[in-house]
């Protein structure tokens, strides 16, 4: 339990820290073109790296996960909202465990 | 005096009128985010009890780092019994991103806001409330933006509380298929912004890349996937930086 809660609350600082250091210590902005370009693609590269594989195995089986995954792409390809993404995704998934839960 | 009292009295006044005008303001358009949280928040509810987490500890963890992949990686770090360090270092690489709409929103709230206040509102950063916070055309206020957080972070720890509540009781069907939502999600960030910019596709399909790479690769797919997603958004944010540098005012 101690070794969770301590988990936790590290969590939380690293959690936090990139968040207030910035807007509260820099006062004028940063000048280097590649740190800014490389802190501006973080995101795409941490959410991509996350999504994939790992998407592939979020469900009951890989069909599933397949048919929800191309779901979401094309929703998001046309600039769907996160939630009607996200829930469209999940229902597909579910469908489709539902089929083969009857065959 | 008498007239001079009157005119701080009023002024006091007007500040406290305009910051309810902004803390209403930002909770209207908080709302669509703390509904798209409900879900999200709720899978990982499941995800974090599913894999022996206790109940008390997924919504604490919700209701204190109120971050999506950070803490789902997190978590999953948890599970799997990983060291702390690796925990740690895991959760702050995916949370550097922050720093960027920190540094962003450092230059777009009212100049004078206390350091306190500054601290305060750190806190509620997120993907989203930043994309909103960022395309507001005004100054960003105090009221303002805890009125944007106010919402999704009460969204979160909801969704997580009936997540990790009910787990026992969805069908397997269900806690499943919600599995699929937070990835969902993600494609959702990821996609238009793909769609937009070029660079953002090389980076992302860098990133997808490698994080294949070293799942399916003999050999390096011993490497555990907290390192994984490091060790891919560092070389392909790089490339990124080395190839597509933005411009001064692009950010």
């Amino acid at each position: 339990m101690n070794y969770i809660l301590l988990a936790v609350l590290l969590m939380a600082i690293v959690t936090y820290l990139p968040r207030v250091l910035p807007i509260v210590v820099f006062q004028r902005k940063i000048k280097s073109v590649r740190i800014k370009s490389f802190l501006y693609y973080t995101p795409y590269a941490v959410l991509g790296a996350m999504t994939f594989p790992s998407i592939l195995f979020s469900t009951g089986n890989m069909y599933s996960s397949i048919a929800g995954t191309l779901t979401a792409l094309i929703l998001a390809y046309y600039e769907q909202g996160l939630m009607k993404v996200a829930l469209s995704a999940v229902l597909v998934v579910a469908v489709c465990e539902l089929c083969f839960y009857h065959l | 005096m008498n007239n001079l009292q009157y005119q701080t009295k009023n002024k006091y006044t007007q500040e406290i009128t305009e910051g309810i005008k902004d803390f209403k303001d930002g909770f209207y358009k908080g709302l669509p985010i703390a509904f798209g949280y409900i879900p999200v928040a709720f899978a990982f509810g499941i995800m974090a009890v599913k894999g022996g987490i206790p109940v008390w500890i997924a919504i604490l963890i919700s209701m204190t780092n109120l971050t999506s992949a950070g803490q789902f990686a997190g978590a999953g770090l948890i599970i799997a019994n990983a060291t702390l360090l690796e925990i740690t270092v895991t959760t702050f690489v995916i949370n550097i991103r922050y720093m960027l709409m920190s540094l962003s929103l450092s230059q777009k709230i009212v100049e004078r806001m206390p350091g306190v206040q500054r601290s305060i509102m750190a806190f509620g950063i997120t993907d989203e409330t930043f994309a909103v916070a960022s395309l507001e055309e005004k100054e960003i206020t105090f009221p303002f933006m805890m009125g944007l957080i106010i919402g999704p972070y009460w969204g979160w720890a909801l969704g997580t509380a009936l997540g990790a509540m009910l787990t026992t009781f969805l069908p397997e069907i269900w806690q499943d298929s919600l599995g699929i939502a937070l990835y969902a999600m993600f494609i959702a960030l990821i996609v238009p912004a793909s769609k937009k910019s070029k660079a953002a596709f090389v980076v992302v399909i860098v990133a997808i890349s490698l994080s294949c790479f070293f799942r399916w690769l003999p050999c390096i797919n011993q490497i555990s996937q907290g390192w994984v997603i490091i060790i891919a958004t560092i070389i392909a944010s790089t490339i990124g930086a080395v190839f597509f540098p933005r411009s001064e005012d692009e950010i």
